[in-house]
């Protein structure tokens, strides 16, 4: 497979295009491998990638039962950040923000990743104190962050509502300029293609039927192409992860599922060159612009529990509020598309990355509404966890049985309601 | 929009209610110390794809908790009842008409 480059753009130019290679393989299953990851997403992808690249284990196969990217992958919003506050959390988003920070380069594959900027508005003091301490708690982990006054969010982001007549009434800015946006397939496709390259099978349209066991011991898949065998299963399948683990015999998990709506607009001139976000109250909301000039925005889940990937009207009407709220200029944009994905929501809103209770069988997920921006550093941590049969020191927290020793990961102290993260 | 038919109020539409969770949890009694059977009641969860029993709290009604099956695939909503005993007797007594 050749690289991407300048040369490669105009030799295939000048031959009108017809010489580009497929970006990955279509192999048909072998009978074993070392290791299947379950779920073609972002951090399957990832995961069999540094599986590959770092450790060295390259007779790998990723499952996926639909296409690539067609889950969560493609339905996040795309923003990037590390500014966490809670030990388990902090090191470990930082090593994702790193890792994006060269990830074009690496995967020889442009993810777009854009640091534009992640400013969190406040409105009331409590809220500004609050931000002030994750700010010093951040500093003191060495991740990078500003607190910038009204006038400087003003001069930053001219066209939000400063007027006296907001209901929200922004105080000043909590920005983390590292932050940003990146292309969601690019990353998706950026990882199968790296992969792809170092030898890993990329099944689609397979579905995971059921779990192979001999002797009380999980040794493979059965699919809708047939049974795999494998030394190690990892299972990277957020959204759908409690179906998959009841299949595995894993028993109840500390999630439920939960619908995200996204929501994006016909496309406008340049308009908004950072991400806005803020929480106020029971409202949430955060807001970018695409590359292609569509205003990609979200706010919070539908709050029951569901696996139907479509949304109901009560958040658009509440999303559309909270874009009103901060940005008034956009009252008369239309909107093209929306559209919901399915969430893992954790009892404490922070992911899994650990081994299970069967031997040989490893488990990614719980990601909430945060798992785009982990992406790199989810696949990292979990090929670590799945080639030395241990945890990486960054995931070492995000275990699933963290809530029986009362070691939580609550970033919002909501307590365990999965609904409330 | 999902409508949920309350005992007391008639059909409203979901955003009145709160959601309150996983309705076929059992918590221990009070004076049971097993970590493990607390454990299991307040963390962990069948969150089944289909059929599931969940609370939901008429906040912005009669303020009554009712137990409510609803599918989690389909958000088809079936038998709802109030999640107190005493009052799904007292409907049932009164054959109360809804509005």
């Amino acid at each position: 497979m050749s690289r991407y480059s300048v040369f490669s753009i105009l030799k295939n130019g000048l031959r009108g295009n017809q010489g580009w290679e497929k970006a990955w393989g279509t192999p048909q299953p072998k009978p074993s491998y070392d290791v299947i990851i379950i779920g073609g997403g972002g951090h399957g992808l990832a995961t069999a990638y540094y599986l590959a690249k770092i450790h060295g284990i390259t007779n790998v196969a990723v499952i996926e039962k639909g296409w690539l990217g067609g889950g969560n992958a493609g339905r996040n919003t795309t923003i990037v950040r590390s500014n966490y506050f809670q030990e388990g959390n902090t090191a470990f988003y930082e090593k994702s923000l790193q890792l994006w920070e060269g990830l074009s380069q690496e995967l020889n594959y442009n993810v777009m990743f854009s640091q534009r900027g992640h400013l969190n508005l406040f409105f009331t003091p409590g809220q500004r104190d609050s931000q002030a301490r994750q700010y010093n708690t951040m500093r003191l982990n060495g991740i990078d962050g500003q607190m910038l006054s009204r006038d400087e969010v003003q001069k930053f982001v001219p066209h939000l509502n400063y007027g006296s007549d907001a209901r929200l009434e922004i105080l000043g800015g909590f920005f983390q300029p590292r932050a940003g946006t990146a292309r969601h397939d690019a990353v998706n496709w950026g990882y199968a293609r790296a992969a792809s390259k170092l030898g890993v099978d990329i099944i689609q349209n397979c579905e995971v039927t059921g779990f192979i066991e001999k002797a009380g011991e999980v040794i493979g898949v059965e699919t809708s192409q047939g049974e795999i065998l494998a030394d190690k299963i990892g299972m990277a399948v957020a959204g759908h992860t409690s179906v998959l683990a009841e299949k595995a015999g894993l028993g109840d998990l500390p999630i439920e599922s939960h619908k995200l709506q996204a929501f994006v607009s016909e496309p406008l001139k340049p308009l908004l060159d950072t991400v806005v976000v803020y929480g106020a109250g029971h409202g949430h909301f955060y807001i970018s612009q695409s590359d292609k000039g569509g205003m990609v925005f979200g706010g919070n889940i539908d709050a029951y529990n569901s696996y139907a990937q479509k949304g109901n009207l009560p958040i658009y009407s509440d999303v559309a509020s909270c874009a009103m709220n901060v940005m008034p200029s956009l009252g008369r944009v239309k909107l093209l598309r929306q559209w919901a994905g399915i969430m893992d929501m954790s009892m404490d809103g922070s992911p899994f990355i650990c081994k299970t209770d069967r031997k040989g069988v490893y488990l990614n997920a719980g990601w909430c509404y945060g798992g785009f921006k982990a992406t790199p550093a989810s696949g990292w941590c979990f090929a670590h966890t799945i080639a030395n049969d241990e945890p990486h020191e960054i995931n070492r927290l995000l275990t699933l049985n963290r809530f029986k020793y009362g070691r939580h990961i609550d970033e919002s102290g909501s307590g365990p309601v999965p609904n409330r993260h | 929009m999902l409508r949920i038919d309350c005992p007391f109020c008639g059909k409203r539409d979901y955003d009145e209610f709160t959601y309150e969770g996983d309705a076929s949890v059992v918590y221990p009694a009070i004076d049971n110390h097993d970590e493990e059977a607390w454990y299991r009641a307040v963390f962990l969860r069948k969150n089944p794809r289909g059929p599931h029993l969940e609370y939901w709290y008429h906040a912005q009604g009669c303020r009554m908790w009712l137990k409510v099956e609803r599918d989690t695939l389909t958000h088809e909503i079936g038998k709802i009842e109030p999640a107190h005993d005493g009052y799904v007797k007292m409907v049932k007594a009164s054959g109360a008409k809804k509005s």
